[in-house]
């Protein structure tokens, strides 16, 4: 059991490039902490200098109280579960659980205790014999949780470990992960660039972006109160409709020029104009039915003739706008709509994008 | 689409038929020849079908040796092949899965240096360095010992090359769960880089014997006692005679036991062989 700090954390590579431009954040004991961000961030590469895999360029890890700078992996009582597994091709499961015990010099009575009882959590008791390429990718990925479970470490360390599963399973081992991290009380870190995983497993979510931290915080606060427009178009999908603030529709707002944000399902369809809101005059584009929310993409009346492609993967097309509507029914295309958001539910941003202001 | 018509079967079978009979019908004469007495094999009318000195022919062969030029039984040659043959194997493996280890996984300086220096050794077999390494063996006094025969072909560049690659497909996360696991560089080795390279090291091993066995011009430099030669080198020797008739029937028995190791070799390690050469999944 153990908090890990980290202490303005840099991470410099010999060509100079910085990865990681000092980062600051705890994770309190027992905690399960997400690290994510688009590929490219920097957070594998924080979870691995964690893990004693990268050089630390600048300022101080802490596990448990203790400084583990200099100190070899092995050596800082962490436990790893690598995105392809990483098992031992040749040996059987329940070697891949005992090795780094054996390694250790644990007795064999207490390898074999801890062995079986990971696996029964896990229900490899099965398996035990078998090898890796005789598993299935569910399987291989739980072997690779037991390998981490037996060494009882301080902290778990995850990197992008359902990346490699298909959709459902996914979301199946990504309820089991929860259930055990709050059954065994581990200290964890989590990588992830899928939002959605993001959002269910973290307690405390970091939000990192270009090798530093965007924001750090509970994921519901981060939904509801994003403190950037990177952080308000990463977290939530479909993203947040992000407009200047001077082409939104006649919206008034305190200070100069801005960025106002607003998310899909806050929007609605009515013609009224609710007090001190937003209301948009849309022409509907496009529309997406995925059964229980209907996602409609409408362009902006007033920008007809703007680009329907958005430069940036995951954004929204300059003008376009997403309405997150409930059940199946939804406008014709072509169709003009008007959609409108109470003050309340409007985020606004600086003009850079880099604060929010209160409204 | 696969169409069935009989003529493109018999076409196919007779060219593979032919083919196979191209490369087996040396190999059927030498064993026929071995199995004739002296004077059918001497006369110049070769039969095609074997002999009933068969018994006789493989037990002078092995036991007592050309009864005039070659004075040493094929036997011994057998013996002095096989050693000095897996030596070459043994020893050209270890040193090429060291190598080929500390050049994948340390950052040393010169690292890239060494493995060019390595490298360019591919381009200089014993034939081209044939006299310096001669003088370097004879200094030891090596020249009619195990270690002549086997230490100048143990270094190669082949066998590095060959772990390298197979090293560079093993995911590094593979050593990083080993390092977690409390696994130094010893025990990475020893417990998952060498079990997951059974399979190249059998590879390695059939090429390099085979490579050993049919070493030809090095054990007969410096090889000068008849009890130190190898086979490939007693072959020959049986056949250089000055005023007598070469015993073409022993010689071919000798020939016959000369090939029957390396097949030994493939036949039983074939499986893992194939496997070394052509497996990609890890």
């Amino acid at each position: 059991m153990a908090n890990v700090t980290l202490r303005n954390v840099r991470k410099t590579y010999a060509g100079g490039f910085e990865a990681i431009k000092g980062i600051d954040f705890e994770v309190g004991d027992g905690q399960f902490c997400v690290l994510v961000g688009p590929s490219g961030c920097g957070k594998s590469t924080l979870l691995r200098m964690v893990a004693g895999l990268e050089t630390i360029s600048g300022g101080e890890i802490d596990i448990g109280g203790r400084i583990v700078n200099g100190i070899e992996p092995a050596d800082r009582d962490i436990a790893m579960v690598f995105q392809n597994y990483a098992l031992y091709p040749h040996m059987s499961v329940y070697n891949n659980m005992a090795y780094g015990l054996r390694n250790r010099r644990m007795p064999q009575p207490e390898i074999d205790t801890r062995v079986q009882e990971a696996a029964r959590i896990l229900e490899l008791g099965a398996m035990l014999e078998r090898k890796p390429r005789q598993l299935s990718g569910g399987q291989r990925q739980r072997v690779a949780m037991g390998r981490a479970i037996v060494r009882q470490p301080k902290v778990f360390l995850f990197d992008e470990p359902l990346s490699n599963l298909d959709a459902k399973l996914r979301i199946a081992m990504r309820v089991e992960i929860r259930k055990l991290q709050r059954r065994l009380q581990t200290t964890s870190i989590y990588v992830t660039h899928d939002q959605l995983e993001a959002m269910t497993l973290a307690d405390i979510l970091v939000v990192m972006n270009g090798g530093r931290v965007e924001q750090i915080g509970n994921p519901l606060e981060i939904y509801q109160k994003p403190m950037t427009t990177f952080v308000a178009s990463f977290i939530g999908a479909p993203p947040m409709n992000l407009m200047p603030l001077h082409d939104a529709g006649g919206f008034q707002a305190p200070g100069g020029d801005g960025i106002l944000g607003i998310r899909p399902e806050d929007l609605l369809l009515t013609s009224e104009k609710p007090t001190g809101g937003l209301t948009l005059n849309l022409t509907v584009e496009a529309i997406e039915r995925v059964g229980a929310e209907t996602y409609v993409y409408g362009i902006r009346s007033q920008e007809r003739d703007v680009p329907t492609v958005s430069t940036r993967p995951g954004e929204l097309a300059p003008g376009e706008v997403i309405v997150r509507l409930p059940g199946a029914v939804a406008p014709s295309i072509g169709e003009r709509i008007h959609a409108a958001a109470p003050r309340e539910k409007l985020h606004l941003f600086s003009a850079d994008g880099r604060n929010r202001i209160n409204l | 689409m696969v169409e069935h018509r009989p003529w493109n079967d018999v076409i196919a079978y007779s060219i593979l038929t032919f083919g196979i009979f191209i490369v087996a019908f040396p190999v059927y004469l030498a064993l026929v020849a071995s199995t004739h007495d002296a004077a059918t094999v001497i006369s110049g009318n070769m039969p095609l079908l074997p002999g009933g000195h068969i018994l006789e022919n493989y037990y002078r062969a092995i036991f007592v040796g050309g009864s005039r030029t070659s004075r040493e039984p094929v036997g011994h040659l057998l013996l002095n092949s096989f050693i000095s043959a897996t030596g070459i194997a043994v020893g050209k493996i270890f040193i090429s899965i060291l190598s080929a280890y500390a050049v994948v996984y340390f950052r040393f300086p010169f690292r890239k240096t060494a493995f060019w220096i390595i490298f360019v050794t591919l381009m200089l077999p014993v034939e081209v360095r044939i006299y310096p390494t001669y003088k370097v063996v004879s200094d030891l006094h090596m020249l009619d010992t195990y270690a002549g025969l086997i230490l100048p072909l143990i270094a190669s560049a082949t066998g590095t090359l060959l772990f390298r690659q197979f090293f560079m497909t093993v995911p590094d996360e593979l050593l990083e769960a080993s390092r977690i696991d409390g696994a130094g560089p010893f025990r990475f080795f020893w417990d998952t880089l060498l079990p997951l390279s059974v399979t190249t090291i059998a590879a390695l091993f059939v090429i390099q014997f085979i490579y050993g066995w049919n070493q030809y011009l090095w054990p007969l430099l410096i090889t000068t006692q008849d009890s130190m030669q190898t086979i490939v080198t007693g072959i020959k020797k049986m056949l250089t005679t000055t005023d007598e008739l070469a015993e073409w029937q022993l010689a071919m028995a000798t020939a016959v036991l000369a090939m029957l190791p390396p097949v030994a070799v493939v036949v039983f390690m074939q499986r893992l062989f194939v496997r070394g050469l052509v497996e990609t999944e890890k």
